[in-house]
């Protein structure tokens, strides 16, 4: 019902003339969008237009009832309907294509209705012909509007695209009604379209004696008046095409145009061209191709240099003439130029010491080759018998005998000669060759000889060839990448031949993973040449799996991805650990039986580490371990979607690693430093963040295993008294505490729906180690309040209640337990009656972990949290004893906490849950409170710590919230901006509260109010345009003050002194930005009045 | 000006690369940025719609910069001898440093020696207070200067 309510406002907006074309497309939108989600069916939404159906107001008619009709059938295009709607509805735009008033909508629908496409509901052949009739017998095309007309056109147009048949019945009528509307138009756009209408028309009736050759001379009298087309250059003009742009489409189209004519005038009309062709395929070659060829990594799997779109057609144009007629390739073949290749490349040695011409030459002619090569099977053998034998003596390299041995064993001192422009030329052509292969099902019906030639061409000599290119690797060195560039290339084309009629034999094929893994096992760093290799095992290994290639990948298992996983498992080895891991992991992730078993090597590696470093202290082997940890959460977790079962093994590694702490009991060394808590942390709560209900139901099941086995559970025994609490210290051993946090990460990442044991003794054991000042214990009991279904109030009454019904007797006061409220222990701790300030400090950031997860579900608990918080933020608690300013700035940074998006938990990929607009409730109900309070603060202390509060409170609501507020908000923020500039502390803070008010300067809401107090707002920019602690709050200071001028001139004016001076001062500044942005500023501002400077 | 253009067919170069802002420099580093000489390179010329530097009326090294005396001396060389556009643009960049410089510098301005017939009294038009007001308070003038500095650049 509530849909319908809003559709009545939408419809009164849409049809109300006289409101923005804005407005008008936002109702629009939003009748779209409930039409689109099925809220609303179209039937409704006729019944709902009723009154607007009938009204006799013709203009609310023709915009209610037609218009916005057809807009809404535009907007549903891709959404099924039903066949008898769509057939009413056109029926309905048909009849009402008569009536001039409603032209527009009408023509909008049937324009919607026809291009629907291959969704249900599709416009019937009989339909269209009725528009088509109707279009012609009623609509006078060019007494109507420019954009009527355009429409007109397209209609046309979609009706000869999409129902020929219909069209061919109508026969003369059309061509008729065609001609009419054609005749006297002037506008260029609709123009184009209207061509294009006459062009499928010709199409539509070939016949010499149909009805467009009986009106030739009308349509031609119509249509030549148009022409010659003048190009016009306009100067400044933005919309105009450049002369450059002009004839690079030209040369692309003709090159289109040459290709359609092959297609369609056939071999024998072609051939008297083909020199022509050739040579001008050869001049647009030339010219579009650059000298640059890069050696870089991206483009090992690319051809290396830039495509432009006239090298794409060229290209295009060639393959189709040699695919066509093999006779072209003779042409190619004597070719002066590309004979001559062969000295060119014998010539130079290095690719970079070749003149800029033989450069040209290298890469033109390998284009051509390759390309040709592309085209048939046929091709390709006549450019391999041709071109390759002679390349590959050239380069020097032998083919063998049939025995399988090379040719001139006995004389090996005749090397292979590496000139790059050859290796470039052969691994083109080996890369188009590889393409020809047909796949398994094709293969059999192809004839085994026609495909043969070439294959035992690349066969007789791939064993040199790898050699060749095995031998290019090895020789390069760092300075100079071609060398391995061009070697890595060559490996990686031998390597991607498919199927079981693949040139290269399956031992060839083994020993290009072996040379290209011994590159990267053999490296100590991380060089061009060790990218390059580990990219072309990724290619390969895609390759494999893309293809299916099951012996391949049995090879490349056993030679890739045993190799690497074995030197993880290792921890003596030449090669760093991050770049064994990088390597791993990027070769394991292309197929799924691989990541199984780099997981499991994963696992292996942190066991035995952990354990080296538990009894040896190997502080190397716990370096190892944060590496492989970070390896799981950098590398694997983003790319579980793609890769199938990644998701088991991860949960697997994730109890392994439990198991593995399990049995370490005795840890003889500590950490050094914190890394390998943090990373395996961080591995923990993602692992469970993305792991199934089950699965973390295991894995917590672990976890509390061993915590039970631990010493932790005495921690649960402790009474949350504060006599007990008031000695805790971070006492817990180095074990401890890692199964703590270990334990902790997964309750954070754990989903609603994961069962908890023990809910008390776990929250009272996450109790006491927040206060003991573990953070990750507090965001755990966050998560935990968040998440928890049933035994959310259990957990509620152990935080809150138990504690001061446990026999407090400290406590004067009456001890009626309000909710959370600040009679609790916990509220007491953090107003400080009892305990150490380190105890305090620690229970207000515990509270405020506690709060956001309350926050985040919507639960009333929170504002007993907030009240607790606001009140330390007062100078003094209740009883009148002063509050640490410690303490204040605790509590003022548990707003942040509560009200920013948190990276670590509580947050979407944790399955939080989260209530829409918990931010602004929140934000509701405590800025008042603020407010008020820093109204009537007692120090200045509390009253900054009371801004900083709501700084963060105000910073982190969406901005639509401060703007419906501005005129209440702004003076608090003008005031915080002037409270909080004064330490350097605050500077964050700051800057996000100045981004908040330059949010509301900007923006039409807020004008009013801005406008209302420009004078305290000018006062405080002007103030900050010399803060000295951050550059990018002087930056934004000036930038807002240039933003005030779009306010009145009235209300400016009298600022413009007093901000001049301020601008001029920053243009001594010592950030270069900022003089910028002050130049920029002061000329602003100088211009609002007279040119003269005022000094 | 019926002569038409004074030097109808200048050399053209190419620009510097400007340097382009990167997202991350702004904050954590606090070091003192050099005062810089883009400021005038992109002033157009008076005659061409061309900038200074794309003209070679100004580079980098005819700018010299002391902070320590807050003192700046520009040296411009006019594209050929007589232009009688060198008052004007040496003119310009008067007006253009006065917008974009703090007030403690001192500038002056010059033409490259040899570079202008009339070198000297260039030099010594452009670098008096009283006339350089008085040009500015040229209608006429003040709007040529105007446009030239007038420059999207920055």
């Amino acid at each position: 019902m509530a849909a319908l309510n809003n559709l009545t406002e939408h419809l009164e907006a849409f049809v109300d003339v006289t409101r923005s074309p804005t407005h008008h497309a936002e109702s629009l939108r939003a009748i779209a969008t409930s039409l689109e989600k099925s809220v609303l069916s179209i039937n409704q939404l006729v019944v709902e237009m009723d009154m607007y159906l009938t009204t006799t107001d013709d203009v609310v008619r023709a915009r209610g009832r037609i218009l916005l009709l057809a807009e809404m059938l535009d907007y549903l295009k891709p959404k099924p309907l039903d066949n008898a709607v769509v057939n009413s509805l056109v029926g309905f735009f048909t009849a009402k294509l008569a009536e001039w008033r409603s032209v527009r909508g009408a023509l909008t629908g049937c324009l919607a209705l026809i291009k629907r496409k291959g969704v249900a509901g599709l416009v019937t052949a009989v339909d269209a012909e009725a528009v088509a009739k109707s279009m012609a017998q009623s609509v006078q095309v060019q007494s109507l509007a420019l954009y009527d007309r355009k429409l007109c056109f397209e209609l046309l147009e979609c009706l000869l695209e999409q129902y020929p048949e219909a069209m061919i019945n109508l026969g003369d009528l059309m061509v008729y009604a065609t001609c009419e509307a054609i005749d006297g138009e002037k506008d260029p756009p609709c123009l184009m379209v209207a061509f294009h209408v006459v062009e499928l028309l010709a199409r539509l009736f070939p016949s010499p004696s149909g009805p467009v050759a009986s009106e030739a001379s009308d349509l031609f009298e119509f249509i030549s008046c148009y022409f010659p087309l003048h190009y016009t250059h306009t100067k400044g003009d933005e919309t105009s095409i450049p002369r450059e742009d002009l004839s690079r489409g030209l040369s692309v189209d003709s090159l289109k145009c040459l290709k359609d004519c092959a297609v369609n005038y056939g071999v024998s009309r072609m051939k008297k061209h083909y020199e022509g062709i050739w040579s001008a395929i050869k001049d647009a070659l030339y010219a579009s191709t650059g000298t640059d060829l890069s050696f870089g990594l991206e483009s090992l799997t690319s051809p290396g240099f830039e495509m432009g779109e006239i090298h794409r057609e060229a290209v295009n144009l060639l393959q189709r003439l040699v695919k066509q007629d093999i006779s072209f390739l003779g042409l190619v073949a004597d070719d002066i130029r590309v004979k001559m290749i062969f000295d060119t490349i014998s010539r130079y040695s290095r690719y970079e010491e070749m003149l800029d011409t033989s450069k040209l030459e290298v890469l033109v002619v390998s284009q051509i080759l390759s390309v040709s090569a592309r085209a048939s099977v046929e091709s390709c053998n006549t450019i391999f018998e041709t071109f390759f034998v002679r390349l590959m003596n050239t380069l020097g390299i032998v083919e063998k005998t049939s025995s399988g041995d090379l040719v001139h064993n006995e004389n090996s001192t005749v090397s292979t000669r590496l000139y790059h422009g050859g290796l470039h030329l052969c691994i083109e052509l080996l890369t188009a060759s590889k393409d020809l292969i047909p796949s398994s099902e094709e293969d059999s019906s192809t004839p085994e000889s026609a495909q043969q030639s070439w294959c035992s061409i690349v066969n007789r000599f791939s064993v040199s060839l790898i050699e060749a290119f095995t031998s290019a690797v090895q020789s390069s060195n760092d300075d100079c990448s071609a060398d391995a560039y061009l070697g890595v290339k060559g490996l990686l084309a031998m390597g991607m031949f498919r199927g079981g009629s693949s040139p290269v034999s399956r031992s060839e094929f083994e020993k290009i993973l072996t040379t290209l893994t011994s590159i990267i096992t053999a490296n100590s760093a991380k060089t061009v040449k060790w990218e390059l290799a580990l990219k072309a095992l990724v290619c390969m290994g895609s390759f494999i799996d893309q293809y299916h290639e099951s012996e391949k990948a049995m090879s490349y298992m056993g030679i890739v991805v045993e190799n690497l996983v074995s030197l993880v498992r290792s921890s003596h080895c030449s090669l760093p650990h991050p770049m064994i891991l990088e390597a791993t992991s990027e070769v394991c992730s292309t197929r799924p039986t691989y990541v199984e078993k780099m997981v499991q090597g994963f696992e292996e590696a942190f066991c035995s580490s952990f354990s080296d470093f538990c009894v040896n202290g190997n502080f190397k082997s716990i370096e190892n371990c944060s590496q492989l940890l970070e390896c799981v959460t950098n590398k694997l977790l983003p790319r579980l979607t793609e890769i199938d079962g990644l998701e088991k093994s991860l949960v697997h590694f994730a109890i392994s690693m439990w198991n593995q702490i399990e049995s370490s009991v005795v840890f003889s060394y500590d950490f050094n430093g914190r890394e390998f808590v943090e990373a395996a942390m961080k591995t923990m709560r993602q692992i469970v963040g993305v792991a199934s209900v089950d699965s973390q139901n295991s894995i917590i099941q672990k976890a509390y295993n061993v915590i039970s086995s631990s010493t932790l559970p005495a921690m649960e025994s402790i009474p949350l008294t504060f006599a007990a609490l008031e000695g805790l210290q971070r006492d817990l051993s180095t074990r401890d505490e890692l199964i703590l946090s270990l334990f902790a990460s997964a309750v954070i990442g754990a989903s609603p729906m994961a069962s908890f044991a023990d809910v008390k003794s776990l929250i009272k054991l996450f109790m006491v180690s927040s206060l003991k000042g573990y953070i990750s214990a507090a965001q755990a009991l966050g998560s935990m309040v968040n998440k928890l279904g049933t035994g959310l109030e259990e957990a509620c009454d152990t935080i809150f209640h138990e504690s001061s019904a446990s026999g407090n007797n400290t406590s004067s006061v009456d001890s009626s337990k309000s909710i959370g409220g600040s009679e609790t222990l916990l509220a007491k701790i953090c107003l400080g009656f009892y305990g150490s300030l380190d105890l305090q400090t620690r229970a207000i950031t515990g509270l405020a972990w506690i709060g956001k997860g309350l926050l985040m579900r919507g639960d009333k608990r929170v504002n007993e949290i907030a009240h607790v918080l606001v009140e330390c933020l007062k100078s003094t608690n209740s009883s009148g004893n002063a509050l640490h300013p410690s303490a204040l700035k605790h509590a003022a940074d548990a707003f942040l906490t509560l009200m920013s998006d948190s990276e670590v938990c509580l947050n979407r990929k944790f399955h939080a849950v989260i209530r829409p607009l918990y931010k602004q409730r929140f934000f509701s109900i405590t800025v008042p409170i603020l407010e008020s309070l820093i109204v009537n603060s007692q120090t200045p202390l509390s009253r900054t710590m009371l801004h900083v509060a709501l700084a963060h409170v105000i910073s982190n609501v969406p901005v639509t919230v401060i703007l419906d507020n501005t005129k209440k908000l702004l003076p608090v923020i003008l005031e915080g901006l002037s409270v909080l500039s004064v330490d350097s502390e605050h500077k964050e803070t700051l800057f996000s509260l100045l981004l908040v008010l330059s949010g509301t300067l900007t923006d039409i809401k807020g004008q009013q109010s801005v406008s209302d107090n420009a004078h305290r707002i000018i006062e405080c920019l002007v103030k900050l345009t010399s803060y000295p602690h951050l550059m990018v709050v002087r930056e934004t200071a000036i930038q807002c003050l240039a933003t005030l001028l779009e306010l009145p001139h009235r209300r400016i004016y009298p600022f413009r002194r007093e901000v001049l001076q301020a601008v001029t001062k920053a243009l001594d500044d010592p950030k270069r930005r900022v003089r910028e942005e002050a130049i920029k500023c002061r000329q602003a501002w100088t211009s609002i009045s007279s040119r003269s400077t005022p000094f | 000006m019926t002569l038409g253009l004074l030097n109808a067919n200048p050399v053209v170069q190419a620009k510097k690369e400007r340097l382009a802002r990167t997202q991350d420099q702004h904050r954590d580093y606090d070091g003192l940025d050099t005062l810089d000489t883009k400021y005038v390179r992109d002033i157009r010329d008076p005659e061409h719609p061309y900038s200074l530097e794309q003209l070679s009326v100004l580079s980098e090294d005819s700018i010299t910069l002391d902070d320590k005396l807050n003192r700046i001396l520009i040296t411009f060389t006019p594209t050929i001898q007589h232009c009688r556009m060198a008052t004007i643009i040496g003119l310009c960049l008067r007006a253009k440093l006065k917008e974009c410089l703090p007030l403690h510098y001192k500038v002056d301005i010059r033409v490259s020696p040899g570079s202008h017939a009339d070198e000297d009294s260039v030099n010594k038009q452009l670098n008096d207070k009283e006339r350089v007001v008085a040009a500015l308070e040229n209608p006429n003038l003040r709007q040529l200067v105007d446009e030239c500095i007038c420059s999207n650049e920055i």
